[in-house]
């Protein structure tokens, strides 16, 4: 919301306070000021001057040579192109070293060969437009109308001098959005009067005409107020109110328009104006409309009306949808002679659903859909109304017509002094709350609180508290530590978590996060079957767009997505993991299982499946996950089908490691081998134990014995580990396969692999033939499974 | 016999001399004194000696064999500390070379900010507690004050899933779980991803992260709220950090406020970055609205509380100097490395 501070001055004198200052204080009472700007932008050292001669350029046929009174001894010579200009005409003059609103520096200089000391401005240059200067031509030197003198500041002479201040409104403050609202804070904040004024209509005017108005739902409009204007005289609006309205950044179109939007910026009551002439049978309806019904707004657009859209209406046809844009076939023309004022309060929720479901924002719905006082109607319609006899606009006539069920209760809220203070530590007086409760409007009879009805945000005790506390001053309130003691913490989940994203770090992987939202086309991508249920997703009814409109099943997507960035980066070893959710749909409700995931994805020079695998493994190590079981597993898509690993516990899948499938890759342009892993984050909770209990450190050497065998090759090698570990009996501590081989000593079809079996007994140290016999044991249960010593 | 002693003891000086490797020394070692050695074998004739002669004899001899011995024992140490000194000399390298890098993967920004967020909040006493991301209509924003067609809700652009299923566009609503589960003393913090239809740029983006937070207990005042958010900022942005609370509106606190620091460009005198305020707005909070604890089952007249929100990203970028959002969820190695 902007402000005037001109406009402002009407009725709180703020001339003599500095506009930071201003600012400042308003901001801290809580009309959050957001910045506040000089009117006329960079312009400076623009002057006006008076055109003495005007002369053809001795070297182009364009150009113009003029003299320029500037009120100084010696006139100016300015060259123009510009060819709108007559001896004695008032112009703005840019001399020697001033700025145009736009920043540009104005430098004497020569032009084709005479000197022009300055340049003319046209309307453009100053920043305004022929809407805030209907006289002036479109294309040329802008000719100044005002009296003035010469050499003065163009910015004083033409009213471009005023500041503007822009607020942050809070919805529950409609009534701030006005100059008067805001004057009444400013007048409770600087503790200034504040000097209303009191509307007079001289209205000499008859009218042989009445308006029949009925309202359908009281409830949806509690006040209509209509006066009719006649005579009506189209015309720009006066100097003044031009300027105000362009200050307040809205822009002058005519006089019944100015007027309208005036009164709204004024007082906050947004009006509409009819030609009364289009309205059947002189009948105004406020009803709401019929299924298939349509009307075309003031902005050209046709709109399908339903049953739950607020209209006027007259016998016929619509006329309105209420409180948010007018009809093209009601609305004023160059040939209107009388016209209608509205000056109505409609429900705000209504106003705020139509005006949503038309995309349909305008100044007057933005105020209307917050809740207006309805007891402004009828003094806005008053001010509406002196203007247009102020401007000579057309003739008031005398009748008002309203429909008014507005309660007339007031709104009392009882004054708690002991819970004001205890609530907010403070410690005032009922006499000091009572003062300050003056400074806004509010009276306080026999401990009640009467709150006058353009506060209708002031419901309960809280808000009178808060009320006092913004005048009191929040920064006044003490601060106090927070009294009892509690126990403050991470659960063990969190811990938990903490643990795998630390773990991960010190594995070399860095934390990435990325969006929860992907596009449907992701699953394609990676190579997700149609008919697989991690297709069944989540859809945002209104994403962003097609990327962001779907909430992910797979997490991997977005990891790969961000591995495919960093490839394009050039960036050479990417090591990247992210504790992400996923969403899927639930029975019962409609919100979502969202089951965290650790996902990781890499690749780089020292990166293989292995080295992956190796990560994962260190992470189930650190999380104290043992006994897990390890296959290998084809049927995850976006793997490669020869190089994944699922890891289970007790049949129950806990993640998945593997080389990202070469299709996928090419998908997402990574153009060289990349790995991931993923784990479910419940699941390794369950199962990691972080209870240890300390074992002996072994008092007896260990011995180690090499073997050999030959297997086919299609034997996972942790078979052979698993029948060591089964046949070897109590003396193997360890066994670990540290080579495979095939090529020329080993049969077509086999392979070669070596184990290291280390023994050891915690009640001695072993003899030679404990040793011989349980690597026997082992070579005999490989024999059976016809694995041979090699 | 002398003269063969003093001739023995002249072979072994000589032998000495040339001996350059441990080996050699050992070989001298055996030549004299050996059992074998030329030492012994002239001992060995020390029989034939008459009885004036053998003291002599036998006194030179052991000068002799202790000359020997302390001359090798020398000898070999003047070999190994010059052997150890040539292993020193060889084995020089150039130790500006660089180091075998060993890589520690890095930390999420936001998470760096989150931990210390949580730290700061579990040392007041604070619980961490999370929800759900697809949120319905009621706990995100009916239970806090923020009926349909409410006006605020506009300042809130919502992602919905259906007419009463939205991802959340604020975690209060895990406030609202919270309360109505536990019972007061309530402390709590509410991490959390939450959603907002902004289109992307360099300060909005759809996702971004928020911590809310919510104390609940009987004789909770404004200078509670005051304390806790101050002692929060300060050490988050250090003791000497300028603060101030002003006037604000959320529907579901009631006084409620903004809190702004001074801006840390101009330090209070206006500037580009805080549009000539001299402070810049850092979170909301308030006193949690009567409705929204009598919607959670908590007796307004008995009990009262405060609550406040902050984001994440905005502390980040404040903290690290980063001027564009879209950073944190693009995660370019050379961004991510950098923390």
């Amino acid at each position: 919301m902007y402000l005037s501070k001109k406009w402002l001055n009407d009725f709180v004198k703020v001339d003599d306070v500095g506009t930071k200052v201003l600012c400042d204080k308003l901001t801290l009472s809580g009309s959050k000021v957001e910045s506040f700007k000089s009117e006329g932008g960079k312009i400076d050292k623009i002057i006006t001057g008076k055109v003495i001669s005007i002369e053809k350029h001795p070297n182009a046929d364009k150009l113009l040579v003029c003299n320029i009174d500037v009120g100084k001894n010696e006139p100016l010579q300015i060259v123009t192109g510009a060819h709108n200009l007559k001896v004695n005409d008032i112009v703005p003059v840019a001399v020697d070293g001033s700025t145009l609103y736009d920043g540009t520096k104005i430098k004497k200089g020569k032009l084709r060969g005479v000197v022009s000391n300055g340049m003319l401005c046209s309307l453009s240059e100053l920043g305004l437009s022929k809407h805030d200067f209907p006289e002036a031509v479109e294309n040329g030197i802008f000719v100044i109308q005002t009296p003035c003198k010469l050499g003065q500041d163009v910015k004083d002479v033409i009213g471009f001098n005023d500041t503007v201040i822009d607020f942050e409104i809070t919805p529950n403050r409609p009534d701030c959005l006005s100059v008067i609202g805001l004057a009444r804070e400013t007048s409770a904040t600087l503790g200034r009067p504040l000097n209303l004024h009191t509307p007079k209509v001289k209205c000499d005017a008859k009218f042989p005409l009445d308006l029949k108005i009925s309202v359908e739902d009281k409830k949806l409009c509690p006040y209509y107020s209509a006066r009719i204007v006649s005579d009506v005289n189209l015309k720009p609006s006066s100097a003044w109110m031009r300027e105000r309205l362009r200050a307040m950044g809205v822009r002058p179109i005519n006089n019944i328009v100015d007027i309208t939007n005036y009164v709204m910026l004024e007082y906050g009551q947004p009006l509409h104006a009819f030609d009364l002439t289009t309205i059947s049978e002189n009948e105004i309806n406020v009803r709401l409309a019929f299924d298939g019904e349509k009307i075309v707004t003031l902005d050209g657009v046709e709109r399908n009306l339903s049953k739950n859209d607020l209209i006027i209406a007259d016998s016929k046809k619509p006329l309105a949808i209420a409180g948010i844009m007018g009809g093209e076939n009601s609305s004023i023309n160059e040939n209107t002679k009388e016209i209608v004022f509205e000056s109505a309060n409609f429900f705000g929720p209504y106003v705020r659903v139509s005006s949503k479901k038309f995309n349909l924002r305008s100044e007057s719905s933005t105020r209307f859909e917050k809740g207006l006082d309805p007891n402004l109607c009828s003094i806005a319609l008053d001010r509406a109304c002196e203007l247009v006899e102020e401007l000579g606009a057309g003739k008031v006539t005398e009748k008002v017509f309203v429909v008014d069920s507005v309660s007339k209760k007031q709104v009392k809220i009882p004054l708690d002094c002991e819970f004001i203070n205890r609530f907010l530590n403070i410690n005032l007086s009922k006499e000091e709350m009572v003062e300050i409760l003056s400074k806004i409007d509010c009276k306080v009879v026999n401990d009640e609180v009467f709150v006058p009805s353009y506060r209708s945000d002031l419901k309960l005790k809280n808000d009178i508290a808060e009320e006092i506390a913004r005048f009191y001053g929040y920064n006044k309130i003490l601060s106090t530590p927070l009294k009892g003691s509690m126990n403050g913490g991470l659960s063990k989940k969190q811990k938990f978590k903490e643990k795998i994203k630390s773990t991960m770090m010190a594995l070399g992987l860095s934390e990435i996060m990325t969006y929860s939202f992907v596009s449907p086309k992701s699953y394609d991508k990676l190579l997700i079957a149609p008919e697989s249920n991690l297709r069944d997703y989540i859809e945002v009814k209104n994403p962003l767009g097609e990327d962001t409109s779907v909430m992910k099943t797979v997490a991997i997507g977005t990891v790969l997505e961000t591995l495919s960035k960093n490839f394009n980066y050039k960036n050479q070893n990417v090591k990247l993991f992210e504790v992400a959710k996923e969403y899927f749909k639930r029975d019962g409700d409609s919100l979502a299982n969202e089951p965290e995931k650790l996902v990781a994805g890499l690749y780089g020079e020292d990166v293989d499946f292995f080295y992956v695998k190796g990560v994962a493994e260190e992470l189930l190590n650190v999380l104290k996950i043992r006994n897990y079981d390890v296959r290998s597993c084809d049927n995850v898509t976006y793997y490669h089908p020869g190089r994944c690993e699922e890891i289970s516990f007790n049949g129950k899948i806990l993640g998945i490691v593997g080389e990202v499938n070469p299709v996928v890759l090419e998908n997402y342009e990574i153009k060289k081998r990349a790995y991931a892993f993923e784990f479910c984050i419940d699941d390794l909770f369950e199962l990691s134990n972080f209870e240890v209990e300390y074992k002996q450190i072994p008092r007896y050497p260990s011995v180690e014995r090499d073997i050999a065998v030959i297997c086919d090759k299609d034997l996972p090698a942790i078979n052979l580990e698993k029948v060591a570990k089964q046949s070897a009996g109590k003396f193997l501590e360890k066994v670990c396969i540290f080579d495979v081989y095939t090529g020329n000593q080993v049969p077509e079809g086999k392979k070669s692999i070596a184990l290291k079996l280390t023994l050891r007994s915690s009640d001695g140290t072993l003899t030679e033939e404990q040793v011989q016999s349980t690597v026997k044991k082992v070579i005999k249960a490989y024999e059976k499974l016809d694995i041979k010593l090699r | 016999m002398k003269k063969e002693l003093e001739k023995l003891k002249e072979e072994f000086d000589f032998d000495l001399m040339n001996s350059n490797l441990q080996k050699d020394i050992e070989n001298a070692r055996v030549k004299y004194l050996g059992k074998k050695g030329a030492l012994t074998g002239i001992l060995k004739q020390m029989g034939t000696l008459s009885a004036d002669e053998r003291p002599v004899i036998g006194k030179i001899s052991n000068e002799i064999r202790n000359y020997i011995s302390k001359s090798i024992e020398e000898k070999t140490a003047k070999l190994k500390f010059a052997e150890t000194q040539n292993r020193l000399q060889s084995e020089k390298i150039d130790v500006t070379l660089p180091g075998k890098r060993i890589r520690l993967g890095h930390k999420h920004p936001m998470s760096i900010i989150l931990d210390e967020v949580k730290d700061i909040f579990i040392g007041m006493g604070f619980n961490v507690v999370e929800g759900p991301e697809v949120e319905s209509d009621y706990y995100n924003f009916e239970a806090l004050n923020l009926s349909k067609n409410h006006p605020a809700r506009d300042t809130q652009d919502t992602f919905y899933i259906d007419e009463n299923t939205l991802l959340r566009t604020q975690t209060s609503s895990v406030q609202i779980r919270t309360m109505e589960k536990q019972k007061p003393p309530i402390r709590i913090i509410s991490p959390g991803r939450v959603y907002r239809s902004d289109e992307v740029d360099a300060t909005h983006s759809p996702i971004f992260n928020q911590i809310e937070g919510l104390v609940v207990d009987k004789g909770i005042s404004f200078s509670d709220l005051k304390w806790t958010l101050e002692t929060f900022i300060k050490k988050l942005y250090g003791n000497n950090t300028a603060l101030r609370f002003r006037p604000h509106h959320f529907p579901y606190t009631e006084p409620s406020a903004e809190m702004d620091v001074e801006c840390f460009s101009c330090h209070g005198k206006g500037c580009a970055l805080c549009k000539g305020e001299g402070f810049i707005e850092i979170l909301g909070c308030g006193m949690i609205h009567p409705k929204v604890l009598e919607n959670c089952g908590i007796d307004s007249e008995e009990y009262s509380g405060f609550a406040f929100g902050v984001g994440l990203e905005r502390m980040a970028m404040r903290r690290y100097k980063i001027d564009d959002l879209r950073l944190f969820y693009e995660n370019d190695f050379r961004f991510l490395k950098q923390f």
